[in-house]
């Protein structure tokens, strides 16, 4: 117990806290304890699950992205251009495309930062101002409305009807971002390539010295990323039943927030795919409480910041001061 | 002569080269490919234009010479603009008087260092990464500003306010004296005391400085309150020339402004760097924007090409550095 205690302190923080304002929403108001509501609240995260664990390889190889948000939006753009081209398309075409693209997208930042040997955040600023620049420079800001039915029909998994008569629901995007929070976890824990990406966040020198190319690791980290982007943009404009190319604008810091709030080390070698999806969902759980109270939308932003700063603040502060019971366990040592 | 020769390049700094070229280049390719472009007003417009991004530039310079970065910069600003508006508005709005600017602009110097000191303080005694820490406070900063102005603007402001963001003093625009006033602060700041030889050598390392005898944390939380007094300024100067305040005004210049810096010279990861240099950078970053304008280029083209411009510098040092070690290697 104390072995978990200290290797899953994040999460088991988290979790402890989620449970905690779950219980207190629960009884603050009638509907958040409710089927309908947490099965909403999963269908909503959904997309921003996909985009968190692609940035949490990253974070883990030591890197950081903020233009995958703004890839999304070009993947989104211009896979309902090439489905419209090709006239219609299907889900494996759609998600080859998408997937395609965003790969190929991760893979320029990945080339830029290796290649010219530039710290990820400068790329990565610099592509997001030219992917955005350039995808509302050619769209001209025009949203498309028109996708094949297939992309914007919902697609019901599992549905319940409740006492009141309402429906709860989980929808396609629940199950593709199981798929990508699955095979993120069976990348980074169960592979050798994953525990190459530990060791070059950690150590990129060390792990250079030990044999393990970097350009590669580069590549795989922001290809993975990319790939996560595409996918998230193809379930993005599913879920919203349009493409706006403005639509993810600024998504990308909510993400790295809630990432890092999950337990990821800006400076790589640290985080898991289980604090991540925590991460994401304690901001999420935080917005519908608030919205379920009645508290004024322009609050939420304010508030969710001063939770992020509190967290950031206490989980880089000396964790063994706040739980007396690992400093015996490191004393032992 | 050479004396002369030698202090202004110690002035300067070889950093500068960079941006003269830029300059040079920019002027000739605007000149020939638009014949407004050498003109009195397109100069004016950038005097008039530089200072906003300029005093936030400087703001973004002391966190990155120490190995960090102020995302919160233009939130900052706004919420700084803001406590000026209702200082204004709290003493009789169209009608308040000299006095209640001054106490107007004196809070919002306050609330942009107490910003930037939380940030300083939490980076500073926790070790968390100064993006995230910045972040947050950018988040939480931009939801406080949206929350009590609920997302609309303030405006209605008392005429004395124009000069600061119109007028001209001897032909040079109000606003660009101010910004030439900040440069020359940050660089006696950075090059004549202490505290500009700490940021320094916290850039280029953090241990060795500690143990060479210097309160880091001190010095760090000082660099990132003088960042959001910074800050302050430059909201009081958007104030000022939009006539209102608006949480997102110059959201925009966020990127711009490390653009700036990397352009004018500064090292990513800290440690070296110069005000004079970024200086020119911003001059030509400007008048770059200027020109784009000039030949018709939409707002988001002009962004993407920041972005390209940004790359290209990277790519240009790299390619410098490459070909030094390389150099070397022959020798």
């Amino acid at each position: 117990m104390r072995r978990l205690l200290r290797t899953h302190t994040t999460e088991i923080c988290l979790l402890v806290v989620i449970v905690l304002i779950g219980a207190f929403l629960s009884f603050a108001t009638p509907r958040f304890f409710t089927l309908g509501n947490a099965f909403d609240l999963l269908n909503i995260s959904s997309v921003n699950i996909i985009f968190a664990v692609g940035l949490l390889v990253v974070l883990i190889a030591g890197g950081i992205d903020i233009s995958f948000a703004v890839a999304a939006s070009v993947v989104q753009y211009v896979t309902a251009l090439i489905l419209a081209k090709v006239g219609g398309g299907g889900w494996a075409s759609g998600l080859l495309i998408a997937g395609g693209i965003g790969t190929l997208l991760g893979a320029f930042n990945a080339f830029l930062i290796h290649r010219f040997k530039i710290i990820s955040i400068v790329v990565t600023i610099a592509t997001f101002n030219i992917y955005f620049g350039l995808l509302m420079f050619f769209t001209r800001g025009v949203s498309i409305y028109t996708l094949p039915d297939w992309w914007t029909e919902r697609i019901i998994l599992y549905e319940r009807e409740m006492a009141d008569g309402s429906w709860a629901e989980i929808r396609l995007p629940v199950l593709v971002m199981a798929i990508c929070v699955a095979a993120t976890w069976f990348l980074i824990r169960h592979t050798t390539t994953g525990r190459q990406l530990y060791a070059f966040g950690d150590n990129p020198e060390g792990a250079r010295r030990f044999g393990i190319s970097i350009g590669v690791m580069q590549f795989i980290a922001f290809g993975w990323l990319g790939l996560m982007a595409g996918i998230g943009g193809l379930i993005q404009a599913h879920y919203a039943q349009e493409v706006v190319p403005n639509a993810l604008y600024g998504r990308e810091l909510d993400v790295l927030a809630a990432v890092v709030l999950g337990g990821a080390r800006l400076g790589g070698g640290k985080g898991s795919v289980l604090g991540c999806v925590l991460g994401v969902l304690l901001i999420s759980i935080t917005q519908n409480g608030l919205n379920l109270m009645g508290v004024s939308p322009f609050a939420f932003k304010m508030i969710i910041g001063a939770i992020i700063l509190v967290a950031i603040t206490l989980s880089n502060s000396r964790i063994e001061r706040l739980l007396p019971i690992l400093k015996t366990e490191r004393r032992h040592r | 002569m050479t004396t002369l020769v030698r202090r202004t390049r110690h002035l300067l700094g070889s950093e500068i080269a960079g941006s003269v070229v830029a300059f040079v280049a920019v002027v000739v390719v605007f000149g020939l490919a638009s014949p407004q472009f050498l003109s009195r007003a397109t100069f004016g417009s950038v005097a008039f234009q530089l200072p906003e991004l300029g005093l936030l530039t400087l703001a973004m310079l002391l966190p990155i010479l120490t190995g960090g970065l102020n995302l919160a910069i233009t939130f900052t600003a706004n919420i700084a603009g803001l406590t000026v508006a209702w200082t204004l508005q709290a003493n009789g709005g169209l009608d308040a008087g000299p006095g209640s600017f001054l106490l107007g602009v004196a809070l919002a110097l306050a609330a942009g260092a107490a910003s930037g000191l939380v940030m300083g303080l939490v980076i500073a005694y926790t070790k968390a990464h100064p993006i995230l820490v910045s972040l947050s406070m950018m988040i939480f900063l931009r939801g406080l500003g949206e929350f009590l102005t609920r997302g609309g603007d303030v405006s209605g402001f008392p005429a004395f306010l124009r000069p600061f963001g119109h007028g001209s003093l001897m032909g040079i625009p109000v606003p660009l004296l101010i910004f030439i006033l900040c440069v020359a602060l940050w660089h006696v700041l950075l090059s004549r005391t202490r505290l500009g030889f700490n940021t320094y050598m916290i850039g280029s390392n953090i241990e060795a400085t500690r143990y060479s005898g210097v309160n880091t944390r001190r010095v760090i939380v000082l660099v990132y309150t003088l960042s959001g007094a910074m800050c302050a300024v430059a909201g009081i100067i958007m104030l000022a020339r939009f006539n209102s305040v608006r949480v997102g005004h110059g959201e925009s210049y966020l990127l711009i402004t490390v653009l700036a810096c990397f352009l004018g010279g500064v090292n990513p990861f800290g440690g070296f760097g110069r005000v004079i240099p970024v200086f020119a950078a911003l001059v030509v970053l400007q008048l770059f924007s200027s020109g784009l304008n000039l030949l018709g280029a939409n707002q988001h083209l002009a962004t993407a090409v920041w972005g390209v411009l940004l790359v290209g510098v990277m790519i240009l040092r790299w390619l410098a550095g490459h070909f030094r070690t390389v150099l070397r290697r022959k020798e």
